[in-house]
Order: structure tokens, then sequence, then C-alpha cells
């Protein structure tokens, strides 16, 4: 009941925290004098030879599609009404394509190097990170300074390197895209074996820097915790070091679970530029393609899809911490 | 007895950050040709006249790396003021004021936490008719400075507590006073930690705004030579004189700063040194395990855990159990 009680306010927090990125996902391109509409159809007219009247009608039929012939918080609520249709408009530079399919098609390549990643980075990072705090000495120092510099690089840098050495230099792995020419996306063997050959070299190139981000970590948590009274305590009263060893775990896990949701909270805007790199059709191409067409519905769309999964994520942060933080229990009792 | 103990770690990283830093400053002094000068053809390779060869428009590559270094450098400061300063100010009032200010900041703190400031840049970036160098770290730093509020926050909310603020409160110390010179000192480790990372944060950032394109117009930065450099597609051409130079600045200074900050938490918090304690027991020649951990210092507290891990806590659970305490 009183968890009840904690998991409704920390949903009013987050439905609060969602109105407020909408709100700016939709006023902040704004903030321009004059709309899109003209520089589009100032391009048309720049790139072909229409003729005015013709421009004219094509002018008026995109204010009235994307409604900017409104008054600004006309065009606010007509955008939280087609929002909560699920209905994310409709493309300008590849119109009239509508952004729901432009997403459909570009969310799954963005999950599939992102979760595998994530995933086996926190298993392995948080690994290495404890082996390394336990062990200390030189094991320790080369482990951790390996860590700070895979954490530290640019994941862009990372795809980079890995794309000229491994594709360019070794040429034993394609150097860009996410299927054969030839091939078109579909659930059968030879296709998932030629995209996995299209898969290894962003996928490395992400789960090097999670690994060392994750090992950082757990280090830095795991150190605090061996330092800590209980644990010379256990010492004290000769407890083996395997069973102090799984006491220490258990408290430096819980920053890390934390960690976890939130990496897969950026699992849709967390590789931009790697799959940019790679020209893997993903999030961050279609973004990139947004952006330098002026794309604003796609833009619009991409940065809400990013905001809601990251808030997602902290929301399934709050209700994890409720579940297996006892502080977090008795505060809400009021035991404390 | 050092006040201070700095490790080789530190050394090297204040090393490497003064080598990024003198390239940028002191570089476009030494190299005399114009980043934008037409001094070749299309791709040269290096050679003794063009050390790094030239790029897609037959613009020196190192006059490139130099003034776009020295860009990218720019961007990292300032945004990384910025955001330190708002993140301090904001963090430094709600601690130490607590009550329904504190909510009230704290609220706004968690929303801009919560919202993935890459995408406030990036609606802000597109928003923007002409970007410069400086408008661009305006933006990031506006929107960097919430994980530097939170950490400061937690800090400031134990040292209220402490005894020496009261003898100022009876002193007759004003607020403002109590916070600039009884509070802020005893914040300065994590506001120079918090610094050295949002310098970092910012100029990556400003590396994958310019990747996305939305980088500063006018001007070359690191970001903007590995845009053109994907865009003409030197990669796949094998032109890696073209991508390689600004992929490995990037990362030296990534790297350089990250070491810096992690030397630095090594200096602040004891507890991390375990190197030195370790040789310290062989030099003493006792055999027998631990017996106590490391006397903490005066200034640190019990929540030091939870700054150091601030980005992995989640976000309501540290106020949420400190209100229990209180």
């Amino acid at each position: 009941m009183n968890f009840t009680r904690y998991l409704g306010r920390k949903a009013l927090w987050y439905i609060g925290a969602l109105f407020v990125a909408l709100m700016l996902n939709f006023f902040l391109p704004r903030l321009i004098p004059g709309n899109p509409v003209d520089s589009l159809v100032s391009q048309l007219s720049r790139g072909g030879g229409s003729s005015g009247e013709q421009m004219k009608a094509i002018y008026e039929n995109y204010m009235r599609e994307f409604g900017l012939d409104k008054p600004l918080w006309q065009q606010f609520f007509i955008y939280m009404g087609q929002l909560f249709q699920g209905n994310l408009g409709t493309s300008f530079g590849q119109y009239p394509a509508s952004v729901n399919g432009l997403v459909a098609n570009a969310l799954p390549w963005s999950i599939a190097i992102q979760l595998p990643a994530i995933l086996i980075g926190w298993v392995v990072g948080n690994t290495i990170g404890a082996i390394a705090a336990f062990k200390g000495g030189w094991f320790d120092r080369g482990a951790f300074v390996s860590s700070l510099f895979l954490s530290s690089m640019p994941y862009y840098c990372l795809a980079i390197l890995l794309l000229f050495g491994f594709g360019v230099i070794l040429g034993v792995l394609p150097v860009g895209g996410a299927y054969s020419f030839g091939l078109s996306p579909e659930l059968s063997m030879a296709f998932f074996g030629d995209a996995i050959s299209y898969f290894w070299l962003p996928f490395w190139s992400l789960v090097l820097i999670f690994i060392g981000g994750q090992a950082v970590g757990m280090r830095s948590m795991a150190i605090y915790e061996l330092g800590s009274d209980y644990v010379n305590y256990g010492r004290g009263l000769g407890l083996s070091d395997n069973r102090i060893v799984r006491y220490i775990f258990r408290n430096a896990m819980l920053p890390q679970i934390t960690g976890l949701a939130l990496s897969i909270g950026g699992l849709v805007g967390g590789a931009l530029i790697t799959e940019l790199v790679f020209s893997y059709p993903g999030i961050g191409t279609l973004l990139f393609n947004a952006i330098s067409q002026n794309d604003y519905p796609v833009i619009q769309a991409v940065t809400l899809i990013i905001t809601l999964a990251v808030l997602a994520a902290n929301f399934a942060v709050e209700i994890a911490y409720g579940l297996i933080d006892p502080r977090i229990r008795a505060a809400s009792i009021g035991d404390r | 007895m050092k006040a201070v103990n700095f490790t080789p770690r530190f050394w090297v990283a204040l090393g490497l950050v003064l080598f990024t830093l003198l390239l940028g400053l002191v570089g476009p002094l030494v190299v005399h040709t114009d980043p934008n000068a037409v001094v070749g053809g299309l791709y040269d390779a290096p050679s003794a006249q063009q050390w790094l060869g030239t790029d897609n428009e037959g613009q020196s590559v190192l006059a490139n790396l130099v003034y776009g270094t020295r860009t990218s450098l720019i961007v990292g400061l300032l945004a990384g003021t910025i955001a330190t300063t708002i993140g301090l100010v904001i963090g430094l009032v709600a601690g130490f004021q607590g009550g329904w200010l504190d909510d009230a900041l704290m609220g706004m703190t968690n929303v801009a936490l919560a919202i993935p400031s890459i995408v406030v840049v990036i609606l802000l970036s597109i928003a923007l008719p002409s970007r410069g160098s400086f408008t661009l770290a305006l933006v990031i730093g506006v929107t960097g400075w919430p994980w530097t509020a939170r950490a400061v926050r937690a800090q400031a909310t134990s040292v209220r507590t402490r005894e020496h603020i009261d003898v100022a409160r009876l002193s007759g110390a004003r607020w403002g006073s109590i916070l600039a010179w009884d509070v802020l000192p005893y914040l300065l480790s994590y506001v120079v930690m918090a610094f050295v990372l949002q310098v970092a944060g910012a100029i990556l950032t400003e590396a994958a705004l310019s990747m996305l394109g939305l980088g500063p117009s006018g001007s070359v930065s690191l970001g903007v030579m590995l845009y053109w450099a994907l865009a003409w597609g030197s990669i796949r051409t094998g032109a890696w004189w073209a991508f390689m130079p600004p992929t490995l600045m990037l990362t030296l200074i990534a790297f350089s700063l990250l070491l810096l900050q992690s030397s630095l938490d090594e200096v602040f918090n004891p507890r991390l040194r375990r190197g030195r304690a370790a040789r310290r027991k062989k030099v003493v020649g006792v055999t027998e395990p631990a017996v106590g951990a490391p006397v903490p210092i005066p200034i640190e507290s019990g929540e030091d855990s939870d700054v150091e891990v601030g980005r992995g806590v989640e976000t309501s659970s540290g106020t949420h159990t400190r209100g229990g305490n209180g």
C-alpha cells in the first residue's frame, strides 16, 4: 500500500517530465522566425522549373498539411492530439512518406546493434571491475587504465578506427551498410547470415566502450565496499574471502543495476554517430538525413522517441529500486 | 606530511592535458598556413611540404588540426564553465537552504536530468539560424548542468550541518557570505572534478553535433574535420590522414581529461588510494590483514559514495533517503 503510493508519486513525476519534454520538443524548433515551408518551397523553386502558380499551390498545400497557417498554441494542441493517436506526421524531406513508417524501418536496426552491446558490456565490464578491485596490484592498474581509456574514447572515434583497421586495411569485414546489395530485409537464414557479417564492426565499436565504462564504475564501487565497516568486521571474524566477495558484490551491484537500466534507456539514441560512420540504416542515419534536409517532423519524432525511452528507463529504475533497495522501502513506510 | 599526495597518474594526465592546451594555444602561432587556403590537390598524401597532407578541398590537414583543436578547446572550456557555474549555484542554494526551495530546485534538476541533453542540444541547434563556436558552447553549457547540481547539492547538504556553519551564523555572517566562504571551500574538490568532466563532455558533444551536421558554421573544429572526412568517404578510400589526426586528437583529449579527473578523485578521496596503503604495509613488514579502513579526512562524509557513483545512482533515491534521515 505504501509502495503503491510511492509508485503513484513517481508516475506523476514522470508524467510531468514527459509534458516538459513534449513542450521542449514542440517549441524549440519554432524559435526561428519564419517557418520551414518557406525555405522548403524556395529550395524547390531554386531546383526546378515549376511555374509561379504551381509554387503557390504547393506552398498552400504544405501550410495546410503541416498546420502552419494556425496560431502556435493551436498547432501545439493539434500536435498533441496527433501524438495521442500515435501519428507522428508526414516527412518533409521524403514527402509523402509517413514519419511512423520511417521510424519503424530504422528502429530495429538501432536496437539490433545496441541491445547486445549493452547487455554483454554490462556483464563483462562488471566482472572485470570487480576482479580488478579485489586483486589490486598490477592487474588492477592495467585493467583500470585500459578501461578508463576505452570509456573515455568517443565511441565514434573507436568506430572510425575499427572501420579503417578491419574494413579497409585488413579487408575482412564489410565497410558499411547493413546487408548486401540485392537483398531485402526478410526472415530467412540467408539474409540473417549476410546481415550478421555487417553487424560485427558496429557491435564491437560499442561493446568495448560499454565494457570500459562499466568496469571503471564497478571498480570504484567495489573499492569503497572493501574499505567499509562490515567488511573489516567480517575479516575480523575470520570469514573466508569468497563469502566477503559475495557481500561486496551484492552491495556494489546496486548502482550498476541503475546504470544498466539507464543504458537501455539510451538504446534508441545512444549510437547516433556510430550508425553514421558505418552507414547503418538506424535512427542515427535517419536523424542525420533529416537534419541535412531540414525535415522537422522526422527530427521531432526521433528526439521524442529518444526522450520517451530515457524517461521509461528512469521510471523502471525507480520501480526496481523500490523493490530491491531496503532503504527505499523503509523510507516509504516511515521506519527511518 | 604533504598536504596533497599527487600520484604519478596525475602527473601523466596533467602532462597530456597541458600538451593539448599548448597545441591549441600555441599551434596557430607556429603553423602559419590558413586552414581555409588551398595548398594542394585533393587528398594529397603527407609529404615534406605538407606534413599531414591535404583534405577533400586541398586544404592543409595540419593547419585544420591545430585550429580545430583550438576551437574544440574553446567550446569545451566555455561550455564547461557555464555548466559548472549554473550547477554550482543551483546545487549550493538548494543544498544549503533546504526546505521548499530545495524541493523546487531539485525538481527542476531532476526534470532536466530525465530529458536527455543531446535531444535538447539537437533541438536548439536546428532552431538557431547560424551557429558560431560561442553560440554552440552556450547551448551545450546550458544543457549540461544537472549532474553538477546534484553532486554539489549532496555535499552542501552535509556541510550545512557542520559546527563551523553554526559558529558563522552566530557571528552574524550573511547568507551569501556563509555560502561563499564557509560552504564553498569544502566543495572545491567536487567542483574541480565536475568541471573537468564537463569540459570533456562538452568537447565530445560538440564533435557529435558536428558529425550530425550541426557543428559551428564558418569555422573548423575537430568534429567538423570528421564530418567532412566522413562525408567525402575518406575512410573507405583509404585517405587515412584526413580522419586519423582528428580522431586521435579527440581520443587524446577525452582520455587525458578523464585520467586527470580520476587522479584528482584519488587525491580527494583517500579510500581510493589502495596501492599506497599496500605499499606502506609492505614497508612496515606486518603480515596480518588490514585492521581498519583509512581514516577519512574531515571534509568527507558518508554521502561520498552517492557522489562518486552519481551518474549511476537513481534520481530520487538519495533525496528520499536523506529526507527520511532529516
